[in-house]
């Protein structure tokens, strides 16, 4: 009995191991690490594929600090010959750790010059996207109150109550919308801002999905705040994802709260085809792929030439001048920030 | 001279035995448990070849630090208690009464153990949130954690200890009733004796969930509240901060060491052999009114319990825009079309199903080995090794998956691609599972029923097969129901795992939670209680599996 279990676990095992891939492929792959998010729209490669005859795996890493930290990790033996998905709050971790091979694309001439921040690009600036306060447009009709503009108004008696943030501890956004405080009110100024913000009644979740679903009044979980910590493409997406289907976003967004995140490709150093790995960078700026970024992926394409969806132009906004901090200075400080923000927030 | 040498020979063999049998649970629990983990704890520890203890020290005297070790200690050790107060009646109630629908509560008290902490999330704060059915805000307070991990944690001790107490020789109690002990007195005193070995089982497995509760911890408990595990997973996944990050590890794997060291030293001196019955000689129809009020009750309070947050699930899997329907069961139904899902549904569900399949199948295997070895062993060795069998469950996901990674990652061993890498995880956490279930029933074997058959001339081999098969294949077969489950619905402790892109249902259910939109959160609702069918069917089909060998001892 124990043996006929054994062979069949034999069996499983190697059914398993071999799964969809039992074929030997003729042609050459790729294996893309990326994060958990990428990781549903993996479809979007396909025309990579079709194009070049390049087979891509993906290799999903968690969110993007647990991805990035995995890249460093397994230095000189990479899980895969290309990263997709650093963010600028962990660029310079990367740059420091030297675990990318420089690459400037041709077709990198498309990137304007104030997203790409690595001029040796080592990494290179693919999509973006902004972290922006969304308020719930028919709880703000309802109540009579005004939607807020700028961060500073906030901390009011007339919005005590209504905002829920992240854990930057625990979510990428809620990391985000710190920065953008931290550059907003600056070093001297920020945690003054976040005890105010407690003192108006701030909720503070976990992760995104627990502040957008049961927190905000404007999202399908129907929670009991108006205003929540999300995204720029947040609004587009209610309208596209829709039941049944609207003309008007219900949720817009605060353009004076945003904070752009900048989302990278690189190449792994130990990649065994770095030709290959080069034509997916080259295939990631091309208009193929940057036009689809949006509607499947909800970033903004890099190329400004692209022109983006209906639905982005109607329900959204891009800002103009959104919040930045230089990424070394993010490496340098973020423990720091986070340490002082948690003991301010929720001691 | 042949006088002396067959004792020898004897034991010569019968080490030889155990080393075969030990063989594969002990490479097993070696390979994807302590060399990933000290790996990385090594590297953590370790950092330029020279040992720094000050991490350690930092863990130990920093205030902040220790607030959260004596938290996770203490809450863990509440939501034990309050889940064995609250489900001893249930297993009590489902092992003894026959009564319409029993089954189907069996197979659906198991069914909370699948679900997504965030889709519980959901359940829990629209029944006890902000502005919730209930009409108290519990957010944030401890009441809400207990609740969650008795939510689910009950199946653990009620198919724990349901499964011996339904075959407890029920003429034990009659004669303690019979000499004059009243009810309380003959079940203080002869029962819960009897059941110790399967009440610490389950009380162990309850008490390392809910220590390194993670899901719970940061979505019912609001932001105050962190568990070693919640700070591990900053330390390692945010920070990269190794050394903090591997001595909390330490410190937390030492703490999950002692507790279980201790327990296991317990149950080793209360293990009594007990005379099982079928199962059928013990269950009876309600008759007495006290009988129906007890089953009643229960009835009632598992389903406040366990079928309130799971009807609010339902409610909003059909609460569309136009009155309920089935809008978001269509849209599954029509595959990957305007949504973010990459593949459809159905192949989702196959992936979970193979998965679940292969994980009860080597948790089977593995811990049904590792349990004879420290069912039929009573030496200090094996109660060492049935702790280590443990472990992974006490032990943070985000340490096992971060070390995983920079261990399995060479020749064979280099799994970091393979789909396999996803069923062996699940294994290490189902194995404590099994083996818990398996243990209890193999000790409480009468020996004298082994060796009565042996005196009547069965070889061991006939023995094994006659005596202990009918009571181990059983718990066999609860242990890798509970396997496929904890598979089912597994997301946690894979999530920190560098994985192949293969779309299960609780991944799927996770990337429609994670993009706004009335339909994503609709469908995201929909497939949870695809799985939630999904489940319970497994369930049903174990204990149905079940049922037909009952009659067998």
């Amino acid at each position: 009995m124990r043996r006929i279990l054994l062979v069949f676990v034999g069996f499983s095992m190697i059914a398993a191991a071999c799964g969809d891939d039992s074929e030997p492929a003729p042609t050459t792959t790729l294996t893309l690490v990326t994060n958990d998010a990428f990781s549903s729209v993996a479809h979007l490669l396909d025309g990579f594929t079709a194009e070049t005859g390049i087979e891509i795996d993906l290799l999903a890493g968690g969110d993007a600090g647990s991805m990035v930290n995995q890249a460093i990790l397994t230095k000189g033996n990479p899980l895969g010959d290309v990263i997709y998905g650093i963010d600028n709050t962990f660029l310079s971790r990367v740059l420091d750790a030297e675990i990318t091979i420089p690459y400037e694309s041709p077709n990198a001439t498309v990137i304007p010059p104030d997203l790409q921040l690595d001029t040796t690009y080592n990494v290179t600036a693919v999509d973006f996207g902004d972290v922006c306060i969304n308020y719930d447009k028919a709880w703000f009709a309802d109540n009579g109150v005004a939607v807020p503009e700028t961060l500073a108004q906030l901390i009011e008696p007339a919005y005590a109550g209504l905002l829920t943030v992240e854990n930057p501890a625990t979510s990428s956004p809620g990391l985000a919308f710190v920065l953008a405080t931290i550059s907003e009110f600056g070093e001297d100024g920020w945690l003054d801002y976040w005890q105010a913000l407690v003192d108006n009644d701030v909720e503070v979740v976990a992760g995104w999905d627990e502040a957008y679903y049961t927190s905000f009044s404007g999202s399908a979980g129907a929670g009991p705040r108006p205003l929540v910590v999300s995204y720029a493409s947040s609004p587009p997406a209610e309208v596209i994802f829709a039941d049944p289907p609207v003309t008007v976003a219900p949720t817009g967004v605060m353009v004076q709260s945003c904070f752009r995140q900048i989302e990278f490709i690189a190449i792994l150093d130990g990649t065994d085809d770095e030709a290959a790995a080069r034509r997916l960078i080259d295939w990631w700026l091309s208009d193929s792929l940057q036009a689809e970024l949006p509607l499947n992926y909800f970033v903004f394409p890099i190329n400004p030439d692209v022109p983006l969806p209906q639905e982005f132009v109607d329900h959204t906004v891009v800002p103009d001048d959104p919040h930045t901090i230089d990424p070394s200075l993010i490496a340098e400080n973020r423990e720091r920030w986070l340490d002082e923000w948690t003991t301010t927030v929720l001691r | 001279m042949v006088t002396a040498s067959r004792p020898a020979r004897a034991r010569t063999s019968r080490i030889l035995g155990t080393a075969v049998v030990a063989a594969l649970p002990v490479a097993f629990i070696a390979v994807f448990f302590v060399y990933p983990v000290g790996s990385i704890l090594w590297r953590g520890m370790v950092p330029d070849g020279r040992f720094d203890p000050s991490p350690l020290t930092r863990v130990l005297t920093d205030p902040e630090l220790r607030r959260v070790a004596w938290f996770t200690l203490w809450q863990a050790a509440a939501s034990t208690l309050v889940t064995l107060v609250v489900a001893l009646p249930g297993a009590y109630v489902l092992s003894h009464y026959r009564f319409r629908g029993r089954s189907l509560i069996r197979a659906a008290v198991t069914i909370p153990l699948i679900l997504p902490t965030v889709v519980v999330g959901v359940a829990f704060l629209a029944l006890a949130g902000p502005d919730g059915a209930l009409g108290v805000d519990l957010k944030g307070s401890i009441w809400l954690i207990l609740f969650a991990h008795v939510f689910y944690n009950y199946a653990v001790v009620v198919r724990t200890v349901g499964g011996l107490w339904g075959h407890l020789d029920p003429r034990m109690e009659q004669a303690a009733r019979v000499l004059g002990a009243c009810r309380v007195r003959a079940c203080r005193q002869v029962t819960l004796p009897l059941l110790r070995p399967a009440i610490g089982a389950a009380a162990s497995i309850v008490f390392l969930f809910s220590f390194t509760s993670f899901g719970v911890i940061l979505l019912l408990g609001g932001p105050r509240r962190a568990t070693l595990e919640v700070e591990i997973y900053r330390q390692t996944a945010q920070l990269l901060n190794l050394p903090l990050a591997a001595a909390l590890a330490i410190v937390q794997l030492v703490g999950v060491f002692v507790i279980l060291t201790v327990y296991a030293r317990h149950q080793e001196r209360r293990t009594v052999e007990l005379n099982l019955r079928p199962s059928v000689e013990v269950e009876r129809i309600p008759s007495t009114r006290g009988e129906k009020r007890l089953v009643f009750a229960n009835v009632v309070f598992m389903a406040a319990l366990l079928f309130v947050p799971l009807a609010v699930l339902v409610e909003r899997s059909l609460r569309t825009a136009g009155g309920l329907g089935f809008d978001y069961y269509r849209a599954l139904g029509n595959g990957a079309s305007n949504t973010v899902l990459a593949v459809a549904p159905t192949e989702a569900l196959r992936n979970s199903l193979s998965f679940a399949a292969i994980t009860a199948v080597l948790a089977l295997v593995i811990g049904g080995l590792a349990a004879s070895l420290v069912g039929y062993g009573r030496s200090r060795a094996t109660q060492w090794f049935d702790s280590l069998l443990m472990l992974p469950l006490g032990t943070s996901a985000v340490t096992v998956g971060f070390g995983f990674l920079i261990s399995l990652d060479r020749g064979v061993l280099d799994l970091r691609s393979e789909p396999i890498i996803i069923p062996l995880a699940h294994t290490l956490v189902a194995l404590p599972f099994v083996i818990r279930v398996m243990v209890p029933m193999i000790r409480s074997i009468d020996p004298r029923l082994r060796e009565a058959a042996a005196t009547l001339g069965a070889g061991p081999v006939r023995v094994w097969r006659e005596i202990d098969l009918p009571i181990v294949a059983r718990a066999g077969l609860v242990g890798a129901g509970f396997a496929a489950a904890v598979s089912l619905g597994e997301f946690g402790a894979t999530t920190f795992i560098v994985r192949p892109n293969v779309t299960t249902l609780p991944v799927a259910i996770f990337r429609l939670l994670s993009r706004p939109g009335a339909m994503n959160f609709g469908m995201a609702m929909a497939m949870s209680v695809v799985l939630m069918v999904v489940t319970a069917v497994v369930m049903l089909f174990v204990e149905r599996f079940r049922a037909g060998d009952i009659g067998s001892f």
